[in-house]
Formats: structure tokens, sequence, C-alpha cells
């Protein structure tokens, strides 16, 4: 007992600012070069069709996007390259949203959300389970998971919706109380296309239960599912 | 490769199985009829004395009669493999003792068998099948179901369990709610084009999938993986085992609520999963691993910060270790809870950390001896008991071995001249069955692939580690109380995912 004790103090607080930046090597956002010159290739080697062409320009859809990096790799100019940035973030800068603020002005609301793997390959779950250890503490941000649809404010939805989990996707959803919130987390919930279109596969999440947000990412990382269920937050609020 | 009669392959399995020495690793069907031949079964054994796997076959004619005797009674292992021939192909193993669907649930027509060649892979397609439940029925007993959706943050499946009073009497699993049909999916498509799809069947088993599936396709080549490739390759399995059993360790406590050390054991998951988005990019790993080598290369400020934040690891967890063998409540729970008895873990042919805790020795790493295992220091953790407390046992041991193993890795990989990371494969031999094999956390996982005449990928067949586990855990539980189930079963840590595919 004493050494359990003498551990917890040792440590101190190991908890972590949330950051949307990775190591150098993270297969984040993508960018486009000006050497660009339109070539398709990208487009063509994506698994997911994710990436169109417009405008001479790849166009990438993040919902579907898996960050596998053969767009990369495939580029002979070189043209496109991986960040080692979230997309999430990303799109939480063009709102111009400073995530301390933003983080500050949570702190006084609460989410409740509730978890349901409609047939994912368990990386999201794990990711999300990863939101509760001490360096991204969840809870801090006023939001927790809970055990039943009907105490939950949010479903977060992770994997593409499989023939088997259907039903339990709808009934999950009529159980949760008004106002609530549907957000799909990672490539499979959001764009529906990681395994294509197969006899045991019904689609996007959004095929089934009406989404209101998309967190990209294959997985998404611990900090955009952060800044994801923050922003859930204000719009429950507006929805108040 | 043997070739036999279908009535004959209950004959044939028991002989291959040489009185329960070479235990079955595989079972699954394949249509062939599109090149002419007919529906097959595979058999595929484990044999360590050459090892190497043991392949029977037997052909059915497509129009003809599906149906053979069922090696279910004298091989308990392939129970569930049959349940699936029956759903994916439609195979009848006359004398199974239990022919209850497995993979499609409900809504699926009893005479839809998407494994079969003429089906498209969108098939959609609507029906009713029953799925009814194992329940035990008597004076005093009841009932408790629970799930798909359950109240953490797990993956989906159905258990049922038949109770008197607290004690569990017996336990049905309603699984394969995942399915996505991955198996189909990747049909057609080259072993390039698949990788991302085998990459995805699975996330806390990433790496051991890819591995399998690229050494089946290498083995189909006369290109050899250069030795660099293969030292990164076990880097990033090792890590995979690493962060998976540090991660578990923690995780078992979660059912008994045991608080302060499921915080510590996710804070140094943490950690590596940081290590590991340096390493590949991805904190899955995913994305290091192709077929004929990796796709980057570890440079030396990598080689440090993994050495530097395992040596500190390494010492945080033989903390964690001693408090939780310092709680007696906490051993009192975990002690005599959950047993596999040896001759169960046995016939079952079950794998992994669920295997070498009921005092089976057996480890692909050395059996197999897939890629530079051999060379390198380890030893098999073994445990006899059999219990919640041997698994966590097992899973601690190998922590400090795969720890031991990854040192060994840095300092090769420091001493390794620069050199090719990846070969190209050239053509591939199409038409012949060829198998990879990885040791995953939960496990050996095990793919089978066959091309067709343009290279692309005919069937491809994935046993993960969980898949033999799964049936033992519902036998684990019988005489357990009830309280007793999300310890024993979080001690075994089985995929959802990587069964259901």
């Amino acid at each position: 007992m004493l050494k359990m004790i003498e551990a917890i103090l040792a440590k101190r607080i190991v908890t972590e600012n949330i950051s949307f930046s990775g190591h150098k090597r993270m297969r984040g956002q993508l960018q486009c070069l000006n050497n660009c010159d339109g070539c398709g290739n990208c487009s063509a080697v994506c698994p997911v069709q994710a990436i169109t062409i417009q405008d001479g320009k790849p166009a990438v859809d993040y919902k579907k996007c898996i960050f596998c990096g053969r767009c990369v790799e495939t580029c002979i100019q070189g043209a496109l390259q991986h960040s080692n940035k979230d997309v999430m973030g990303n799109v939480l800068t063009e709102t111009q949203i400073q995530i301390g603020e933003m983080i500050t002005a949570k702190l006084g609301r609460s989410l409740h959300v509730r978890h349901l793997d409609a047939g994912s390959c368990n990386a999201c779950d794990f990711e999300m389970g990863a939101l509760s250890n001490p360096i991204y503490d969840l809870h801090r941000f006023g939001i927790a998971f809970v055990a039943s649809p009907r105490h939950a404010d949010m479903l977060m939805v992770t994997g593409v919706v499989t023939r088997n989990l259907e039903q339990a996707l709808r009934m999950t959803y009529e159980a949760m109380p008004e106002p609530k919130l549907v957000m799909a987390c990672g490539a499979c919930a959001c764009g529906g296309a990681t395994y294509g279109a197969t006899y045991a596969v019904c689609g996007s999440a959004a095929d089934i239960v009406p989404v209101d947000i998309a967190v990209p990412g294959c997985p998404p990382r611990p900090s955009s599912m952060i800044a994801a269920m923050c922003a859930a937050a204000d719009i429950l609020a507006e929805r108040l | 490769m043997l070739q036999v009669q279908p009535e004959n392959l209950r004959g044939a399995a028991n002989i291959f199985s040489a009185a329960g020495k070479n235990p079955l690793a595989a079972m699954f069907g394949a249509d062939e009829t599109l090149r002419g031949g007919g529906l097959a079964i595979y058999c595929l054994f484990y044999n360590a004395e050459k090892r190497d796997m043991d392949i029977l076959k037997a052909e059915f004619s497509a129009d003809g009669d599906l149906s053979y005797p069922s090696l279910t009674p004298i091989l308990p292992a392939a129970a569930w493999y049959e349940r699936e021939l029956h759903d994916m192909f439609g195979f009848i193993p006359r004398e199974h003792p239990d022919l209850r669907p497995l993979v499609l649930h409900e809504t699926f027509p009893e005479d839809f068998h998407p494994l079969l060649k003429k089906y498209p892979v969108d098939y959609q397609v609507r029906g009713s099948r029953k799925y009814e439940m194992l329940t035990s029925a008597g004076e005093g007993l009841y009932e408790v179901p629970v799930g798909p959706i359950h109240a953490g943050i797990i993956e989906p499946g159905h258990f049922r369990f038949s109770q008197a009073g607290e004690a569990m009497l017996q336990l049905d699993a309603k699984l394969f709610y995942t399915h996505r049909g991955i198996e189909k999916a990747v049909e057609g498509k080259t072993p390039f084009e698949a990788l991302p799809l085998v990459e995805r069947i699975c996330g806390a088993c990433s790496v051991a999938n890819t591995l399998s599936f690229c050494q089946a396709v290498e083995k189909l080549s006369e290109a050899d993986v250069p030795r660099k490739a293969w030292l990164i390759r076990t880097l990033a399995a090792e890590m995979e085992r690493l962060y998976n059993h540090v991660g578990d360790t923690g995780n078992v406590c979660a059912g008994v609520g045991f608080s302060p050390v499921i915080s510590m054991g996710s804070r140094l998951k943490e950690y590596l999963m940081q290590l590991n988005e340096m390493l590949a990019g991805n904190r899955f790993l995913r994305g290091l691993i192709v077929p004929g080598g990796v796709n980057c290369d570890v440079d030396e400020n990598c080689l440090e910060e993994i050495d530097e934040v395992l040596r500190e690891l390494e010492k945080e967890y033989r903390d964690i270790v001693h408090i939780m063998w310092e709680q007696n409540n906490f051993v009192n729970r975990i002690r005599t809870t959950g047993i596999i008895r040896q001759n169960t873990a046995f016939e079952l042919a079950m794998v992994g950390v669920g295997a070498r805790a009921s005092g089976s020795v057996r480890d692909s790493r050395k059996d197999i001896g897939f890629g530079i295992y051999d060379e390198l220091d380890f030893a098999v953790v073994t445990e006899t008991a059999g219990d919640v407390e041997a698994r966590i046992k097992v899973r601690v041991g190998e922590v400090y071995e795969s720890i031991k193993l990854i040192k060994q890795l840095i300092s090769k990989l420091r001493k390794e001249p620069e050199g090719s990371l990846c070969v190209d494969l050239g053509m591939l031999r199409t038409l012949e069955g060829s198998w990879g094999i990885s040791e995953s956390a939960r496990g050996d996982n095990l793919h089978w692939l066959m091309l067709d005449e343009e290279g692309r990928i005919d069937r491809l067949f994935v046993r993960s580690a969980s898949y033999p586990n799964w049936p033992a855990l519902t036998l684990a539980v019988q005489g357990d109380i009830i309280p007793d189930f999300p310890l024993i079963n979080k001690s075994f840590e089985l995929c959802y995912a990587c069964l259901d595919r």
C-alpha cells in the first residue's frame, strides 16, 4: 500500500496540453506544393478514393482518408507531402478558435458521451480508451464516458456500420434523450469507404443516423478527439 | 499437401493431428470453380518438428453434395471453423454437435453463402435466419443477457449467461458483430492494393496481421527480404507486443476496480504509443511493413529515444507489478479464477498467453522461427495453473522478454550496415497456396493466401490469435461467479475485430 501511494505521489502531474502536431514522421494533413502538374497518380492509387483532381490540383476528402501515405509515395513531382499536423487542428484554426480560449470556455460545461463500435478495427476504440489516461485526462474538460445511451448527450460512433450492428446503432440512437448529437469518429465512421462496399457493410454512420460532427483520422489521435468533443459541447449548448 | 476425398477428411485429419502432437492451426474453405475446380476445404496442422505446416485438402464438386463427416467429434478445435464453413460456403459437416450460425446474424437469409464466387462482393440481400443462444433450463436457473453494446469502451459481442445464483453455469458468446467481409473485399485485388485493408483488420494487431500477410506474399516470390528490413519489422512486432501487454497489465485491474494500477498501466502504454508514432508515423505502427520489406529506415535518434524510454519504462513497470502482487485482496480475486486446464488448452489448440498460462509451450517465434527470431535470445514464458493469475504472470514475463528483444534489436540495428530496405518481389507464383505466421500479443496470427492466374487475390483466410482462444473463454468462466467475468475476459484480452474480420 505504501509503495502504491509513494508511486502515485512521485509521478506528480503528468497531464499534458493537447497538441495537434505529432512526431516528424506522422502522416497528417496533406500539402500540395506548386510544382504539382495534376497528373492524377495520387487519385488513382488512393485505396479509399479520397482524392479527386479539381482545377489541376488534388482535393482530399478527409472524411475518407486513411492517412496511409500511398499518394505521397506515388507523387513523381514530390509535390504532395504529409505534414505532421492533425486535420482536426486545422479545421479549428480556420474558424479562428484558439485552443486555449476554447478550453477555458468549455470548463463551465459538460458533455456525456456514449461510445458505440459499429464495426471498427478497434484502433479508434483503443484511442478513445487512451483519453482517460493521465496524459490526456479527458475529465478536465468536463467530458465523461457514460455506461448507457440514456445518460448520454452524444453518441460517438466508430467503424463502418456492419449489417450485424445496424440495428444496435439505430436502437442506441433512439434510446438517447433529446437534445442529442452524433459524432462519427475515424475514417470508417466518417467516410465508410475503408473496406469498400461489401455484403456485410451498410455504409458510414451518416447512412444510418444523422451525424453532427466528424473526426478524420485512421485512427484520429487522442488530441483530435478531445478537440472534436469540445466543439461538440459548443454545438450542444446552441441546441439547448 | 495431401488431397483426399471428402468422406476421408476425418480419417486423414486424425492421422495429421498425430494424436494431438500436431494441433489444428486453421480450417477454411475456398471456391475454386472459376478455374475449373470445385469447392475445397483446407486444414492446416502445426508441425513443430518440421517447423512447418502440414496441409490437408478435400475437394468437393461444386454442384454436388457438400456434406462430409465433421472433424469436431475428434478435434474439438474444429468446432467454430466448421460453423464458419457452413455459413460462408454452405458445407455441411455431418455429426457436428452445434451447427448454429456463427458469422452471419439474423438479417442474412439461410441460403446466402457470401464467399461463393457467384456472389459479387457488394451483394446485398436481406432475409431472416434464427440465431438461438445456448441456455440451460431448470428450477431456479435464470439468464443474464449482456451486450452487444457494453457499458465500457469495448468492442461488441453478446454474452448469454445461464446462472445458478451467482455462479455461471454456462456461457454462450455471440460474436462476429464487426464482420466487415474483409476476406471477400480483398478478392480480386493485388497484394499491394489489399495491404491497407489487411492493416485495418484489427488495430491492436496491425503489425501482426500485416507481417503474416507479407510473409504469405513473399513465399510466392524468389526474392529474399533484406536483413535490415527484418530487423525493423521485428522491432515493430515486439513494440506491438509490448504496448499491448503493458496496457493489458493495467487493464486487467479494471476487472476488479483496482484504479491506481489501471492509471499507471495506461500511462506507460501512452509513452509506447508515442514511440510508435515516431517509428512509423502512426500510433498503431501502420504503414511501416510492406511486401518485400519496410518502407522507412530507423535512424540513430530514433533508436536512442526508444532505448531511453524503455529504460525508464522497465523500472516503472517493475514497480507496478510489485504493487499488484503486494495487494492481497487483488491476489485473492485472481488466484484460482477462470481456470483453463492443460488438456482443454490442448484440445482447443489454444495459442498465445491463454495457452502458455495452461502449461502449453507454444510460440510461433520458436516453433516456426520466422524472420530473424532464431538469431535472438529470448525465453517462452509459461505457467501451469491456467487461472487469471497465471495469465497475468505470463504477460508480465513476456513484457520483460520483449524489452530484452528490443534491446538486442537496437544493438543489431546499430551494427547493421546501410543497405536496401525493400526488395522488388517480381512476378509472384500463382495458383499456389501460401501461409504466413507471426506472433501477436494474443498468440500466433496465421494468414493463408492464394493468387489467381493474374496475380490477384483469389482467397485470403485470416486466422487471428483470438480465433482459437474465444471458445476457451466460455469454458473458463464455468463455476466462477458472474462478477468475475470481466476479470476473466480481460485476462485473455481477445480481439473481436480480428476474429470477426
